[in-house]
């Protein structure tokens, strides 16, 4: 199969392409704007048969994608920080009204201060919006996640918005080789069926509806069955594309190193592969230590977890977030996983990486020494926190 | 692991460069990251470009610390960044008229300095003084990266029909011009 050399952004659309939606929608945004740019040339040079709505805004992006999906079209559009903000509002709608869309998120900081550099604030701040979230760690599986998150969305008993996330920069502007998937397969695995909430005349049915009190309970505990059924689904899709290309990725966690693991650092994102190089060189001197990569924050993976990290003596959580006040969002998804399947692991939270920050081979190492120690004591820490600042009082 | 840093200016195709040499490698059969020094885009500001090589896969995404080559594509960036991270027996290919005696890189243990006049080059052959390509031949000529076969194919996939033709001749007379030299 074709080897090509290309960015994130350009895999993203590469995938879309081969995914063929009948509608994209999307306004530019850094560093989301050459998954838009190369959509639209393809749109333009005919490699595409797509309907391509140039529209004002993020929350018009959003919302064209909801009529269209609504009518049963294949849809995408993609974002980046302030515009996944922007379309907030839609977010719910779509999740709400069960419209299978799929979108890329350029994993970026939200102002202020002002930032166009990675972290996954963005998408972190979102977890309630409804949305399956899958987080990739390198351009191939940006490539191969797009295609698995049609599979995953257009499944009849999921039928839910999917958000694929690559980190700002880091990967969407980081080139790296590509191995293609050919067309046929890809239309074999996500061949596209009309869905059942489609609009349809000899078949009149009624979405994006008022419920009140009497039903809107309902509603949401299907939402809520759909978005749990949707955890077998991340897995099976996966494990198909698999069989049919020769690559897969765990479905919705990857264990790393974990069989005998003393501690165990669940990473998300790209920084996963600089903690496998760390992890290679922990291994090869004897001492214990493994990752658990999360690529699924929702659904949330609870059992999974659990029984990944159950023998281990300290697990660490390394994420580019923070929930003021408390704490990273994931940390405490994975303390509440815990919690449920009665695992008493101590854990530890690492907040890094914000803004655009490089997080280091030796950052991660000194995560991994304070976990082996057994003398981690901080249940929050900033790492790589500048000292040469005066902060004041 | 080998790591290239690329120094040049908003606009003069440092990152093109990375680019080109990271796919020339893959052809290769090898593996490559090509990526800018991230941020907004300015002609005429400073900029870095790093390739990272291997023969296995490559996971490591932090920052390029510490090069094995440093290639600078205008010689008014010459000055601290330059001399940054070079790792003992690095070389600093310089784009200039002057002789490498004319660079002291004494503070920078081992390393070895290269020159070669890749404007003047690029005038005579494209009439521009665009200088990525050039510098990259100079590169393939004093470090074993890639090949030139493997640049041509990567030129194919990465740059316009219109200008690849003259580009590869570019390519080939700055590799000359270094190897003589040498």
């Amino acid at each position: 199969m074709e080897k090509l050399f290309v960015s994130g952004d350009e895999a993203v659309a590469l995938a879309v392409r081969q995914a063929k939606p009948h509608v994209i929608a999307a306004y530019p945004i850094t560093p989301q704007t050459i998954v838009v740019e190369r959509l639209a040339d393809y749109v333009e040079d005919g490699s595409l048969n797509s309907e391509y709505l140039y529209v004002e805004s993020e929350h018009s992006a959003m919302s064209a994608v909801i009529g269209s999906a609504a009518m049963g079209a294949r849809s995408f559009t993609a974002t980046s920080s302030q515009g996944l903000l922007y379309m907030v509002e839609g977010l719910h709608y779509a999740s709400g009204s069960r419209f299978p869309i799929v979108m890329m998120n350029a994993n970026r900081s939200l102002a202020a201060p002002w930032n166009i550099y990675g972290d996954q604030r963005d998408s972190l701040s979102q977890l309630e919006s409804g949305w399956i979230q899958l987080y990739v760690e390198n351009v191939q599986e940006a490539f191969d996640t797009t295609i698995q998150a049609y599979k995953i969305a257009e499944n009849a008993d999921v039928m839910l918005p999917v958000m694929v996330n690559l980190d700002g920069f880091v990967l969407t502007h980081t080139y790296e080789p590509l191995i293609m998937t050919d067309q046929e397969t890809v239309d074999k695995y996500i061949p596209f069926a009309r869905y059942s909430n489609a609009m349809n005349l000899d078949d009149p049915v009624n979405t994006c509806i008022t419920a009140g009190p009497t039903y809107n309970t309902e509603f949401r505990w299907q939402q809520q069955l759909a978005t749990l059924k949707a955890a077998e689904v991340v897995d099976s899709a996966d494990k198909e594309f698999g069989e049919l290309f020769g690559r897969s990725y765990g479905g919705m966690v990857e264990a790393y190193r974990c069989d005998d693991a003393e501690v165990i650092l669940v990473t998300i994102g790209s920084v996963t592969g600089t903690a496998r190089v760390v992890c290679d060189a922990y291994r090869a001197a004897g001492k214990k230590v493994g990752l658990l990569k999360l690529r699924c924050a929702r659904p949330f993976p609870t059992e999974k977890i659990a029984a990944i990290v159950k023998n281990a003596k300290a697990v660490g959580v390394l994420e580019r977030d923070i929930s003021f006040g408390f704490e990273g969002a994931v940390f405490s998804d994975l303390n509440s996983a815990l919690k449920q399947q009665n695992v008493n692991v101590p854990t530890y939270n690492y907040v890094g990486g914000l803004g655009g920050r490089s997080i280091s081979k030796e950052n991660i190492a000194e995560i991994f020494d304070a976990l082996l120690s057994g003398k981690a004591e901080k249940p929050l820490e900033f790492i790589n926190l500048r000292r040469d600042i005066n902060y004041g009082a | 692991m080998i790591e290239i840093r690329w120094h040049g200016r908003g606009g003069q195709g440092a990152f093109t460069a990375a680019r080109l040499l990271g796919n020339a490698v893959v052809f290769d059969g090898k593996n490559a990251l090509a990526f800018p020094s991230f941020g907004p885009e300015r002609r005429g500001a400073p900029v870095l470009a790093f390739t990272r090589i291997d023969s296995e896969k490559i996971n490591d995404r932090s920052d390029v610390v510490e090069c094995d080559c440093a290639v600078v594509l205008d010689e008014t960036l010459l000055g601290a960044p330059v001399k940054a991270g070079l790792k003992p027996g690095a070389k600093v290919i310089i784009n200039t008229t002057k002789s490498p005696e004319a660079f002291d890189f004494s503070d920078c243990p081992g390393c070895q300095v290269i020159t070669v006049d890749a404007t003047g080059l690029a005038l005579k052959i494209l009439g521009r003084p665009i200088t990525n390509v050039p510098m990259l031949g100079a590169l393939t000529a004093v470090a074993d990266v890639t090949s030139l076969d493997s640049i041509y194919k990567a030129i194919d996939s990465q740059l316009a029909e219109k200008i690849r033709a003259k580009n590869k001749a570019l390519l080939d007379e700055t590799y000359k011009t270094v190897k003589e030299a040498l």
